[in-house]
């Protein structure tokens, strides 16, 4: 019952493009060029490619660090040239890729999945465009930056997809005091999210779980005796009056969203849910003004 | 038949289906609607939930009651239900059907026909033989016998309403003549017949009588008549029922002869009323244009009125020498001409020259001998076109020389000097009387008075003519009234005065009946049998059953005195009877005539149109089977959760909406396509050619301007792209700076809508290009059909006073010097607006300063369009000229075609004075 898969034909794309940079990186280029990439320097002196400040040279100084030209100019002292700090952070991804990802409601939305890995990619583009390191969880991928690290990702988000109905999120490969994003619909059981999460904050992890929801998860405008079938088509449940059952699913999403806040605040992360209608560069900017909040 | 209260089964075997319907209830139970699959990634959600009712899983019952109901009407539906199912016992042996045949049934003659049929085929089924017999059109004795029904059938065809009312004498004759006992089936009218009661008895003596009669009420028309000024139409009804408005219409021709109706009027009865009274009053001009009156919506001989002479009243012109005295009315000379016809003539008057003009039927000249050269040529032409001109005699002429010595075109006869006079104080002999009316004189038959005494006159001259143009003389011989014909009119001369001077003529009623007799007036009694002996008429036009007016054959004349008396019938059929001078009109109903509705006896069975019809419900069962499905299914597609709101609204909307939906998008699509099309227009030049509707002919103009455009692309700087078909009725024109309008013979004329915008797109600057493409054949004139064509296009056009193209004109210098403007053909006859009258030309100057606006339109007939006509390939379509000469012509064409255009974009620019010096220096002076 798995729907075709949108990234096999995003592959399909890919190849016939005969480039390494499939549309779904292009399309996260252009939501990432929404949001503005801020500098991310420290303010103060340090490791980086931008010009901070000169500074009279003084004992200890090597002489190869001394800017001869500024020197120069000046009477009798030298200078030493100074660089900005630009501390790279390392950001973890999770990505959920189990097959309850695989849905859209109306043919105009775009899937969960692909909602999800359009905005995971994005802030993938901003973090590497601002020289952090980027790393993705679901394959162990260590944080690391550039471009080639872009393509890397691109590559495991295209091609990547679990068989199972609802994978609970890992942190393999998660550096200490690294930064973690979580992307997921959060649909399947709570208590090995839950783990999940107290075990990186067990390892100083900072981070933000967003959720990603169709509309009609939100609004379950069914009725009528209907069977109700997961996507991979493990799990149905079946129902004679699906009106009737509105209020009791409302209820216990409501209750399945409070739990994941609660969690989040004790931890000190962040949470926030996006639906597939919604503008996906409203929650970029949220996932962006959220990891930017540790600095 | 099997039948339930009053519908009846054609199929009842199938109503057992019906039993089946209890089973199928149980069945449709049983089965609930089956769950949609849907997939939902939130079902972790929802698993464990449970539902609260469990009852659902069965059909609910309303669902399954709409259901059962529509399978019993589709059941019932096709086991054929029919409401009033006809059961009539049929009764056995010969049949006779039994048709009035007048002109009272024909208005409702197809259901009579319907109902005859029906009854034919019943007696075709029981196997009676049958007979049928219009009584106004009886068979011989001996051919009458019964028939199959099928034979019968097949002579209904031909059996017609005729124009009268059947006779009562033939109709009991014959019946006596037939032998052999039957029934009969009567057609009856309703209308009373005093023969009625007889025939009935006769019939009911053979066998059972039923009667067929029409609940409707006969409507009748009665002849016009007059009243004050005004038209009397009085309209008749068998029944008086409640109040009803009955519309009488007026027809005749209009001025351009084409039959039309002129008039209407409604006529209310009131309720109880068998008769009603209606005023129509109309201008002389229309009413003598009158030809019938009939009753609207009723097709019968009854409800038409022709209308005669008797309806006209005609323009006479009296004209007498001038008055010598004042005051003495009765000596006047037109005194009593004026009391005889006030009642029944317009009278006018005036100059002789002015009444020609007004055309007046009859021209009365009292004693007037001298008349201009003018005037008598006018009125000789008049006479000859048809008119009647009445001379009296008197004291001028009898001393006059006029018409002595040769015979004056308007006079009958020649005269001699001086006159007569018999009986007076200085004479011998008495007064003397008149002769009795000859058979070939227009008076025969009428009752000279012995009280009428003639004691002056003037003398005719002997002549051989002299005996044939005598209508009426003295009892000594001596004529009294003498008339020549000429061409198609006539003169009459009166020996006497035409007051009381002379004669007592003018006293007596004889005079007024001369008059009638010569048409100069018409009479408003009804004729009788004294005024029409001795004369005979000829039908004209014919009235059938129908009340449809149709040239008659050729019938033998029928009297006069018949014509007065006698009721229409086969020998006297109803209709327009024409005379020597005069037309008279036998309507069916007379003016004493009145309609009374017949009484039959109680013991006849009457039946009307009102018998319950056969209806088939069928249809109805289907449709309320099929209408209780498409509930069924939008409540299946609600129960299970399938019907959205957007579902519904499709459904509905496909059902009700579908074509108004179509309508709209046409609409929308057209104006989108205008307005693509006046974006075209006004983003380049764009020259226009109009419509003709002859494609050949568009398509040279089509290809002419493409010409024409390719040469000013090439060698000016107006660039235009392809010409454009511009359709006076429907497009836009003020977008275009040019029209290109050939003419054609056949072209329709415009609306007044399309004139009104051309007229405002003449006044706001653009220019129209008339070509009527003869200058072959005439040079440019409107005698050729294209010429008057064209006239009579432009007539509603704002067309300034035109003149033919002046040397100097802008249009010869715009962009090429030129002098002629040839097209396909050499005319110098181009015509535009005309200079204004004060041009002049200044000092020096070989221009005059000439008028500022761009001339509204070019007037020629040189098809300048073949001339610039290119094919795709950019090649002359048509020949011109011959040779190096032919090839220059059309190079001419083409310069003034720029120049053309260059004075439509630029005006009189180059009429401007700064160009002169550069013009001089190029013409080389």
């Amino acid at each position: 019952m798995s729907q075709p898969s949108a990234f096999t034909g995003l592959r399909r794309d890919a190849e016939a493009l005969a480039g390494p940079l499939p549309p779904l990186l292009a399309d996260a280029e252009h939501l990432a060029a929404s949001v503005m990439s801020g500098a991310h320097g420290r303010r103060r002196v340090g490791q980086g490619d931008e010009f901070w400040q000169y500074r009279p040279s003084h004992a200890g100084d090597e002489a190869r660090m001394i800017d001869w030209r500024r020197s120069a100019r000046a009477d009798d002292a030298l200078f030493v040239r100074e660089r900005e700090w630009q501390a790279a952070q390392s950001v973890m991804l999770w990505l959920d890729m189990g097959q309850s990802m695989q849905f859209a409601s109306k043919k105009d939305l775009p899937t969960k999945a692909i909602e999800a890995r359009r905005i995971a990619l994005a802030l993938s583009v901003l973090l590497i465009r601002g020289g952090e390191r980027v790393g993705l969880t679901n394959l162990g991928m260590p944080p690391r930056a550039g471009q080639v690290q872009l393509m890397r990702l691109t590559t495991a988000f295209a091609t990547r997809e679990d068989e199972t109905e609802y994978t609970p999120p890992d942190l393999k490969a998660a550096p200490l005091r690294s930064r973690a994003v979580f992307v997921s619909d959060f649909m399947g059981e709570l208590a090995p999210i839950e783990r999940a999460i107290t075990k990186a904050a067990d390892r100083g992890i900072n981070g933000a779980l967003l959720q990603v929801l169709d509309p009609q998860e939100e609004a379950f405008p069914f009725d009528g005796r209907t069977i109700f079938e997961s996507v991979g088509g493990t799990l149905r449940h079946e129902t004679l009056k699906a009106g009737d059952l509105r209020d009791r699913y409302l209820d216990r999403l409501a209750e399945r969203k409070a739990a994941l806040r609660d969690l989040t605040r004790a931890i000190g992360w962040q949470f926030h849910t996006h639906h597939t209608g919604q503008s996906a560069s409203t929650a970029l900017l949220w996932l962006y003004t959220a990891l930017e909040r540790g600095h | 038949m099997f039948t339930i209260g009053s519908v009846g089964f054609t199929a009842p075997w199938l109503l057992l289906g019906l039993i089946a319907l209890p089973i199928l209830w149980l069945l449709l139970r049983a089965v609930p609607p089956a769950p949609i699959r849907r997939m939902f990634p939130g079902v972790a959600l929802l698993l464990g939930l449970a539902d609260d009712e469990t009852q659902t899983d069965r059909t609910p019952w309303w669902l399954l009651l709409l259901r059962t109901i529509a399978i019993a009407a589709a059941i019932i539906g096709f086991a054929g239900p029919v409401l009033n199912p006809k059961t009539e016992t049929v009764g056995t042996g010969p049949l006779l059907v039994l048709v009035e045949g007048g002109w009272a049934e024909a208005q409702d003659w197809n259901r009579r026909i319907d109902r005859i049929e029906a009854l034919l085929d019943e007696a075709g089924q029981a196997g009676r033989e049958t007979a049928l017999v219009a009584l106004t059109d009886l068979p011989p004795e001996d051919g009458f016998v019964f028939q199959s029904a099928d034979a019968i059938a097949t002579q209904l065809p031909g059996i017609l309403p005729q124009a009268w009312l059947p006779d009562g004498e033939t109709v009991l004759s014959w019946l006596d003549a037939v032998e052999g006992d039957f029934d009969t089936f009567w057609l009856s009218s309703g209308l009373a017949l005093d023969w009625r009661e007889a025939a009935l008895d006769d019939l009911q003596s053979r066998g059972s009588v039923t009667v067929f009669e029409s609940p409707r009420a006969v409507l009748g028309l009665k002849p016009a008549s007059f009243a004050d000024g005004n038209i009397e139409l009085e309209v008749l009804r068998s029944r008086g029922g409640s109040d009803a408005v009955v519309g009488v219409a007026a027809h005749g021709l209009d001025p351009n002869g084409t039959p039309r109706q002129l008039a209407r009027l409604d006529i209310e009865f009131d309720a109880g009323d068998t008769a009603a009274t209606g005023l129509l009053s109309l201008p002389a001009e229309l009413r003598n244009r009158v030809t019938r009156f009939e009753i609207e919506g009723v097709r019968s001989a009854g409800a038409v009125s022709l209308t005669d002479d008797s309806l006209r009243r005609r323009e006479v012109a009296i004209l007498s020498a001038r008055e010598e005295r004042e005051g003495l009315q009765l000596l006047s000379p037109t005194h009593y001409l004026e009391q005889a016809l006030v009642d029944t003539a317009d009278l006018i008057d005036g100059a002789i020259t002015d009444i020609v003009l007004a055309n007046p039927d009859v021209v009365i000249l009292a004693d007037i001998v001298t008349l201009a050269d003018s005037e008598t040529e006018a009125l000789e032409t008049w006479v000859r076109e048809g008119g009647l001109l009445l001379r009296f005699a008197g004291t001028r002429l009898a001393g006059s020389d006029y018409g002595r010595d040769a015979e004056d075109v308007l006079m009958p006869v020649r005269l001699r000097a001086g006159g007569r006079t018999v009986g007076g104080a200085m004479s011998w002999g008495e007064p003397k009387a008149l002769r009795p009316f000859g058979p070939d004189s227009p008076f025969f038959g009428l009752v000279v008075p012995e009280d009428v005494t003639v004691s002056s006159q003037v003398m005719a001259q002997p002549d051989p003519t002299l005996a044939e143009r005598t209508i009426a003389s003295l009892a000594d011989g001596t004529p009294l009234v003498t008339r020549k014909r000429l061409d198609l009119g006539q003169v009459v001369l009166f020996h006497v005065t035409a007051n009381a001077d002379w004669s007592s003529l003018p006293l007596s009623g004889l005079f007024v009946q001369m008059l009638e007799r010569l048409a100069v007036s018409t009479q408003s009694a009804a004729l009788t049998a004294e005024d029409l002996e001795g004369t005979t008429w000829t039908l004209d036009q014919q009235l059938t059953g129908f009340g449809e007016v149709a040239e008659a054959g050729i019938l033998p004349g029928v009297a006069g005195e018949a014509l007065a008396e006698g009721p229409p019938g086969p020998d006297l059929p109803p209709g327009l009877y024409s005379g020597e001078n005069r037309r008279i009109a036998l309507n069916v109903l007379g003016r004493e005539a009145s309609l009374s509705p017949a009484v039959w006896p109680a013991d006849v069975p009457v039946e009307g149109f009102a018998i319950q019809q056969e209806t088939p419900l069928a249809g109805m069962a289907l449709s309320l089977a099929l209408l209780a499905l498409l509930v069924d299914v939008l409540a299946a597609l609600a129960l299970s959760g399938r019907l959205t709101g957007a579902t519904a609204a499709l459904v509905l909307a496909a059902l009700i909406a579908a074509p108004e939906a179509q309508a709209q998008e046409s609409q929308a699509q057209e104006s989108q396509a205008d307005i693509e099309r006046l974006l075209a227009a006004t983003s380049e030049v764009r020259l226009a050619y109009v419509v003709t509707g002859d494609t050949t002919l568009d398509a040279t103009s089509e290809a002419g301007l493409r010409g024409l455009s390719d040469v000013l692309f090439r060698r000016t700087s107006i660039e235009p792209v392809e010409p454009v078909a511009v359709n006076l009725e429907m497009d836009e024109l003020s977008v275009y700076p040019f029209l290109y309008w050939p003419i054609s013979e056949s072209q329709p004329r415009p609306s007044p809508d399309a004139y009104e915008r051309l007229n405002r797109y003449l006044r706001t600057g653009g220019m129209i290009l008339f070509d009527t493409r003869d200058a072959s054949t005439s040079g440019f004139s409107t005698a050729t059909p294209n010429g008057r064509r064209l006239q009579q296009l432009a007539l509603p056009l704002d067309i300034p006073p035109l003149e033919p193209i002046p040397s100097d004109h802008v249009l010869t210098r715009t962009f090429y010097l030129l002098q002629d403007f040839p097209g396909r053909f050499v005319s110098r006859d181009v015509w535009v607006e005309a200079a204004p009258e004060d041009a002049e030309r200044a000092e020096g100057m070989p221009f005059r300063n000439l008028n500022d606006n761009v001339t509204p339109v070019v007037i020629g007939g040189n098809d300048w369009a073949a001339a610039w006509a290119v094919d795709a390939r950019g090649a002359p379509m048509y020949p011109v000229g011959r040779g190096f000469a032919g090839e220059r012509q059309r190079e001419i064409a083409y310069r003034f075609g720029v120049n053309l255009i260059m004075h439509v974009l630029t005006g009189n620019y180059k009429s401007d004075q700064v160009h002169v010096p550069a013009l001089l220096d190029r013409l080389g002076q």
